[in-house]
């Protein structure tokens, strides 16, 4: 057998294709251990390769795959080469290669600057890059939520700031409120002067009394303009604005960071080929260092590739289904989603009507009664419970239906997923819902003066802050407590007491899908809070901040990685992709807020406006008539519906060019892999041919 | 042995001359911190009289096989065989095998690069082509060690015919 496996490696090197990737690679031979080789073959190709130099683009030493000594024989035959350009070139080449030197320094330096570097690496390390990927996540969304502080506050709370401390000679125009009837204007948050110190925590947990009068909430700004120098600051536009640069903000900053996880998606999609040949080529994780941690990747490793055997096999048995069978499991799929939906709805009817019920009972001001207090803190926060409690029940309950519904393991992750985000999100929007079926509750003549009932909100987006602040508060509280009340006593059970119900209970395993929607639901409440409450990005960083050390001291003392590798939601795409719903989910109600909903005449910035929106229509009427002619132009059909025929036609063309291309890849592919097996035959058949 | 380059070195022993580094720098992707941190770390694997001369001293494969990185690692033996240079073929690393080694595995490499080594590293047998015994080894080598852990003969046939 020896000489039939060396003729093929030999005649492998003579063929075009090899000889030219060794051309464009340069000149010096590779090393390789050496066949019988025919050296006059080589010692043509090598003198091809001498003509053929002249016209090559230059490759930089460092990309050639050779060993250290080679690449300097080739950087020193390089050089030499150089030495007959002429002057203009030298000098292009010499500075090119300076500047690249200067970027990577410059590249090198700022690469310490990057937040926890070291611990996010030690994570890579002992945990894999799953597991590392939630935390790289958590500080995108650190720095997303500093720099969204950054921006409300240097535009709507820094020139309030800079005004009443009177620097640079400003001063602060107070809204005088015109043709609004007085009635609405009435706006009394209780701040007493002398309390028990309780009631600051209380206050503190709920958003209402001193609290409620800071720079925290959307009453604190009633302010019209500020007058710094000589210039106007015209701060409820600015308000308005702000809102709308930090949504756009997120999203762009999201959709850049998705951009390669989708070109990713796109080419890779579930061709059974691709996703085999990643797992076998590309399945080790070479960033791992710990035994452990290698025993457990192994495990999953073969796990996942069994997994994937088994799925083949069972399309295959789901592609030869009867028709009875397939009647049966249809029908029984649709029972299971009504359930699903029926269990739905009742959360969500059930947040309805706890909201109501809070909000009705914690507005009865009962002071100086520390029960009643108490009472008092729990029913403001019920909502907040009742959702964390549907939260954790949803994904419980849909992980044991999926098991009925018999689809392939794959789709069952991907469906219970989807399922998990639905409840999550949709719980606050339903809160915000009821919310503001109280807020517009109009019978019996109840908001005939102001649009909204004023009785009971005067100032109705300072509540709708208190309870994204609440939400926000508990969020935290909740997972703090998990950490310390449920994964440290019970890895303390685990591991000291030995009886068989402990033990099958087993270790905490770090579920990656769960805590990275936690983190999605905290991200889109900070999003719908911050129009009514310009600070809560500040608090949502610090919350942030904290949880990442929690996290991973819990990760580190308690941790057992998911011995099943959830393949969908390790991805960071995928985070990326819920994470965008969930800022999408967020613009309905801000939008509804600011466009639909009357302001609230008592505070705020838009007080002597309708809506908040019309703080622009307002704005743009003072430019020159010119502009206003174009901006309205903008904004009336006969522009607004070519312009969106037009992009409709551009999204047609893309999505046809990138299925084309798709097609071409595929049929490539195809080419490779027959010209390879063409390839190996004609070979063999040369080295019959050779023997006889 | 010792004696020639010594005469090359600056300093202290743990510092590299500026020149050599250039080179490094302009050789491989790596920055000039990583080279620095990559010296450290391969004259911690020498016995400490050889020390002074990390440039001509070649490790011996079962010192480099205690770096944590490699320790874990399934593909460790093959790592070592492809990137040594060494004539008498006992896979012991020089200091610039390891700079080619941390080179190629670090961000920056090309892709081209790294598919051309990781080609290397799957082939087994070195004969250039990746054929079913290459792709059977390799796939124990992803499942672990040990004879529960492989694949059973049925599977690694339908994986094989997969790809």
């Amino acid at each position: 057998e020896e000489p039939h496996g060396a003729a093929p490696v030999d005649f492998l090197q003579e063929l075009p294709s090899c000889q030219s990737a060794r051309r464009r690679r340069g000149g010096t031979q590779e090393r390789r251990p050496a066949p019988l080789g025919t050296a006059g073959s080589r010692g043509a190709a090598a003198r091809a390769m001498l003509q053929e130099r002249s016209e090559l683009p230059e490759r930089p030493a460092r990309e050639h795959p050779m060993c250290m000594a080679e690449k300097r024989r080739t950087r020193g035959s390089q050089q030499a080469d150089a030495e007959h350009l002429s002057r203009w070139k030298k000098w292009r080449r010499t500075s090119s290669k300076s500047l690249k030197k200067a970027l990577s320094e410059v590249k090198g330096l700022s690469s310490h600057l990057v937040l926890w570097r070291h611990d996010i690496h030690s994570i890579e390390g002992k945990f894999g890059t799953g597991i590392q990927s939630y935390f790289s996540f958590l500080r995108f969304l650190v720095l997303l939520n500093f720099i969204i502080f950054i921006l409300m506050f240097s535009f709507v709370t820094l020139p309030i700031v800079i005004s009443k401390y009177g620097i640079f000679n400003s001063t602060i125009a107070y809204i005088s409120p015109k043709n609004i009837e007085a009635i609405c204007t009435i706006y009394e948050p209780s701040n007493k002067g002398l309390v028990y110190f309780y009631t600051y925590l209380k206050d503190l947990l709920s958003g209402t009394g001193f609290l409620e009068v800071t720079s925290l909430f959307y009453g604190y700004y009633s302010i019209d303009a500020v007058w710094i120098s000589v210039t106007r600051y015209n701060l409820p536009l600015a308000y308005l604005l702000a809102t709308f640069a930090y949504l756009a903000l997120s999203f762009l900053w999201i959709i850049k960071r998705s951009v390669e996880g989708f070109k990713h998606n796109l080419v890779h999609d579930a061709d059974p080929f691709q996703s085999y040949c990643n797992k076998v080529f590309a399945g080790w994780d070479f960033c791992i260092t710990d035994p452990n941690a290698a025993r457990l990747k192994h495990r999953s490793l073969k796990y996942e590739l069994q997994t994937d055997l088994q799925e083949e096999k069972l399309k295959q048995k789901i592609a030869e289904r009867r028709m009875e069978e397939k009647l049966r499991i249809y029908s029984l799929r649709i029972f299971i989603n009504i359930i699903v939906i029926a269990i739905l709805s009742g959360c969500f009817y059930s947040i309805y009507r706890v909201t109501v019920f809070s909000q009705e009972n914690s507005n009865v001001s009962i002071r100086n009664d520390t029960r009643t207090d108490l009472v008092n803190l729990l029913v403001q926060y019920l909502p907040s419970m009742v959702i964390t409690l549907a939260n954790f029940i949803g994904p419980l309950i849909f992980s044991f239906l999926i098991r009925f519904e018999d689809y392939t393991p794959a789709f069952e992750i991907k469906m219970t997923l989807l399922r998990c985000v639905f409840v999550r999100l949709a719980s606050i929007a339903v809160l915000l819902f009821s919310l503001w079926s109280q807020i517009s509750d109009c019978g019996s003549d109840k908001c005939k003066p102001c649009g909204y009932n004023y009785k009971v909100y005067p100032c109705w987006e300072s509540d709708v802050g208190q309870e994204m602040y609440k939400l926000m508060i508990f969020d935290f509280i909740v997972i703090l407590a998990v950490a310390l009340f449920l994964d440290f006593p019970r890895k303390l059970l685990v591991t000291h007491c030995s009886c068989k119900l402990v033990q099958w209970f087993g270790h905490k395993e770090f579920e990656i899908s769960d805590n990275v929607l936690e983190i999605i639901y905290g991200q889109t409440i900070c999003w719908i809070g911050t129009f009514f409450s310009p600070l809560l990005p500040a608090i949502a960083t610090i919350k942030y901040f904290i949880i990442f050390y929690v996290k991973k001291i819990v990760l580190i003392h308690t941790r057992k990685p998911a011995a099943r590798p959830i393949r969908a939601s390790s991805s960071n795409f995928f985070f990326l992709v819920v994470l965008l719903i969930g800022l999408l989910l967020a613009f309905i109600p801000l939008g509804l807020s600011i466009a639909r909903i009357p302001s609230s005449k008592a505070c705020g910035p838009f007080r002597n406006f309708n809506t908040s929106w019309e703080v622009i229509p307002d704005t743009i009427l003072q430019f020159p008539t010119g502009l206003q002619q174009i901006l309205f132009g903008m904004a009336s059909e006969a522009f607004a519906v070519p312009f969106f025929v037009i992009l409709c036609i551009i999204m047609f063309y893309v999505i046809a060019l990138a299925r084309a291309h798709k097609r071409l890849v595929e049929q490539l592919r195809e080419q490779l892999v027959l010209g390879g097996r063409d390839k190996m035959f004609l070979i063999r058949k040369i080295a019959e041919a050779q023997r006889h | 042995g010792t004696g020639g380059g010594s005469g090359a070195m600056g300093g202290s022993a743990s510092l590299i001359p500026r020149d050599l580094l250039g080179e490094y720098q302009e050789l491989t992707f790596l920055s000039k911190q990583e080279i620095l941190l990559a010296y450290k770390r391969f004259s911690e694997l020498l016995p400490k009289e050889e020390r002074e001369n990390a440039w001509s001293a070649r490790v011996p494969k079962s010192q480099i096989l205690t770096l944590p990185e490699l320790r874990a690692n399934p593909f460790q033996h093959r790592i070592c065989h492809v990137f040594s240079t060494s004539e008498t073929r006992d896979d012991s690393m020089s200091f610039e095998d390891f700079l080619d080694m941390l080179s190629v595995f670090s961000d920056s490499a090309t892709s081209d690069i790294k598919s051309h080594y990781a080609f290397r590293i799957f082939d087994f047998d070195d004969d250039g082509t990746l054929d079913r015994k290459d792709l059977e080894q390799l796939v124990n080598c992803l499942t672990g060690q040990g004879e529960e852990s492989r694949l059973s003969s049925a599977e690694m046939e339908q994986l094989i015919q997969n790809v």
